[in-house]
């Protein structure tokens, strides 16, 4: 009985706090995103860019972390058009239209704008990637 | 008569298949990191991963479930449906054979673990609800007293279903249209997602432990569900440490790791009964079950330490997005949860009398080392990719020439990848074969 109770405790815990990660505690930063970036987020799903790609974290390991691609020094918009349009020895070319790489580059963008915490870490090591 | 048997043999037969198709994709993986071009058009990185993680994953489900329909009537009396056992893995081969087909031609769209396109997630829904229903009924009304197995499973069985429920949620524009919402709920129900098969497996290896060592009050005692309610919470809320990066509440985080460094408590437990545990099972090494066992036993220790490292932020900092998160991936799933389900395999061809040949006997002992040692050279390999990544990336080196640095240790990778392909398949293929040849018992025994 007493080991029903601590079970039923641990429940009621977990529920209270995934309502509160679903709402007030990923609010984060006040950027909105656009039907241009909404789309390109898709794309990203649709070209599997996560199987070596990581967004905060997630994806595989086997190209660069992508989550402030824009704002490092010497990347950019116009590096990340260049590669999505050209492929690398490693990076595929996906034969993607103009529209796609655009909003490809839009959702990374959004993602940029958010990435506060790696922005204010000046020693973050993946800043300086 | 209600015999499970079948059933649970078809399930281990095509975990077998799985696992041993998933570690050829991971091999080709590996190649992939060294030689850039090849297969880049057919079979490239982008379909090799989640064919080779999603084969992998579907080999820990399917030998977790395989064991459990057949532990179940032996616990139980009977199951409650073998019917609908089999229904529920008819479901599975298909939905199996479904997401390997998108893959193939390049049809993604989900997210990371489950890139598949996300309607497919009606039929593993489905497929999963087939089991819970087997599983509750024949469970029910005996929950309460039982034994910690039970609990396990149990709990494991429900989490994946609430998993699999919310990693779905990124389909609805609330949770699509923030990024900092997305990911965070992504990193959580991944977190649920690996502690619901932990779950399967542990429960699997404490059954294993009691039938073999005869004794009923170590899965009953207030000690092992105490480790339980630990083991729960940090299923919880630890997943928190993946996402210290992430702008979330910084709440989500300090909790994780708070919670995280309980699991120095199941640290000191496990090198405080090791000294027993190792007396006890080394009366019974020669039994398969017990000797793969142990070796679980050895990576769990070896994994927690350095699971408690990476969780500490200062050290997360450096580490996290670096090679050391993929050797504690692969460091667990091959080193303790494999092992365990191998040990479960073993102990089922045990239970049903099935005699190996010498032969197959000396192959799978000899398989035994060869994959461990082989997995110590690949996690070893990881790691030091992942500390050399995380220092070079301190100094700016750029990514091409930090691939360059840490090509060697991407040979021994791969050449010790390689090692455990062949050592896995020295072990699964005599497995296998005697899963085929046995299938249907030879002579009807009555008890
Ligand atoms: C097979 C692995 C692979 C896939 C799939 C892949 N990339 Fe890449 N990508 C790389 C590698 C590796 C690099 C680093 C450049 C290099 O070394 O060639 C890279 C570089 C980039 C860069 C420049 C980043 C930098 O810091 O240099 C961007 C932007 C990018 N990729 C976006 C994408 C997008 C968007 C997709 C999906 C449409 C995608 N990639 C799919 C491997 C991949
Ligand atoms: C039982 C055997 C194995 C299991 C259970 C397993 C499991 C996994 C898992 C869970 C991941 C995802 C890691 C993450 O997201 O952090 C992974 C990735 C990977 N595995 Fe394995 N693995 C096995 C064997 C192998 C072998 C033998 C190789 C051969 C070299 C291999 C190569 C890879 C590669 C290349 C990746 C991708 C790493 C990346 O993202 O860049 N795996 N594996």
């Amino acid at each position: 009985m007493n080991r029903l109770i601590v079970f039923i405790i641990l429940i009621l815990l977990f529920l209270s706090f995934t309502a509160y990660v679903y709402t007030l505690g990923t609010e984060g930063p006040n950027v909105k995103m656009s039907d241009e970036s909404i789309r390109g987020k898709l794309l990203f799903q649709k070209y599997n860019c996560t199987a070596c790609h990581q967004i905060y974290g997630l994806g595989g390991y086997l190209g660069p972390d992508l989550t402030t691609e824009i704002s490092q020094p010497g990347k950019g918009e116009a590096y990340a058009a260049a590669l999505l349009k050209n492929g690398s020895v490693r990076m595929p070319n996906f034969h993607l239209s103009e529209t796609e790489i655009k909003e490809l580059v839009e959702f990374l963008k959004y993602v940029d704008a958010t990435a506060i915490t790696y922005k204010n870490k000046g020693t973050s090591p993946i800043m300086n990637q | 008569m209600n015999s499970s048997r079948q059933v649970t043999f078809l399930f281990l037969a095509s975990a077998i298949i799985a696992l041993m198709v998933g570690i050829f994709f991971g091999v080709i993986g590996g190649f992939q990191y060294i030689l850039p071009l090849f297969l880049k058009e057919s079979m490239g990185f982008t379909k090799a991963r989640p064919l080779h993680v999603t084969l992998v994953v579907t080999w820990i489900f399917s030998a977790a479930i395989g064991g459990i329909y057949y532990y179940l009537p032996k616990i139980f009396g009977k199951l409650y449906s073998i019917r609908l056992a089999y229904l529920h893995f008819i479901l599975f081969v298909i939905t199996g054979c479904a997401i390997l087909f998108c893959f193939f031609t390049n049809q993604f769209g989900g997210k990371e673990y489950l890139e598949f396109p996300p309607y497919l997630a009606f039929p593993m829904l489905l497929t999963w609800v087939l089991f819970m229903v087997n599983f509750f009924m024949t469970i029910k009304g005996k929950f309460l007293q039982a034994p910690i197995y039970i609990w396990m499973w149990t709990t494991g069985i429900s989490f994946f279903f609430f998993t699999l429920l919310e990693t779905y949620l990124w389909t609805i524009p609330f949770f699509r249209d923030n990024i900092v919402r997305d990911v965070t709920v992504q990193w959580k129900s991944m977190g649920s997602l690996v502690g619901s098969w932990n779950m399967l497996v542990y429960g699997t290896a404490f059954y294993i432990m009691e039938k073999i060592s005869g004794n009923e009050i170590h899965t009953r005692s207030n000690k092992v569900f105490f480790f339980y309610f630990l083991g729960l919470t940090n299923l919880m809320f630890n997943w928190g440490h993946h996402i210290y990066i992430v702008p979330s509440a910084p709440w989500i985080g300090n909790i994780a790791y708070i919670i995280s460094m309980t699991e120095l408590l199941i640290l000191g437990n496990i090198i405080y009964t090791w000294k027993k545990s190792v007396n006890e099972s080394r009366q019974h090494i020669h039994l398969l079950p017990i000797r793969f066992l142990s070796s679980s036993d050895v990576w769990v220790f070896l994994n927690l330490t350095l699971a408690i490292l990476i969780s500490i932020p200062a050290v997360n900092a450096y580490t996290h997005g670096t090679h050391i998160t993929v050797a504690h991936a692969m460091g667990t799933t091959i080193g303790i949860n494999t092992m365990i389900l191998l040990a479960s395999l073993f102990f089922i061809i045990q239970q049903e009398n099935i005699s190996m040949s010498a032969s197959h006997s000396f192959i799978i002992k000899k398989g035994f080392w060869v994959v461990n040692i082989s997995l110590l050279v690949f996690w070893i390999s990881l790691i030091a990719c992942g500390i050399i990544k995380a220092s070079e990336q301190q100094k700016g080196t750029i990514f091409q020439q930090m691939m360059e640095m840490l090509s060697p240790w991407f040979h021994s990778f791969l050449i010790a990848g390689i090692g455990v392909f062949i050592g896995l398949l020295m072990i699964c293929y005599p497995l296998f074969i005697n899963f085929i040849n046995n299938r249907i018992p030879k002579t009807v025994s009555e008890s």
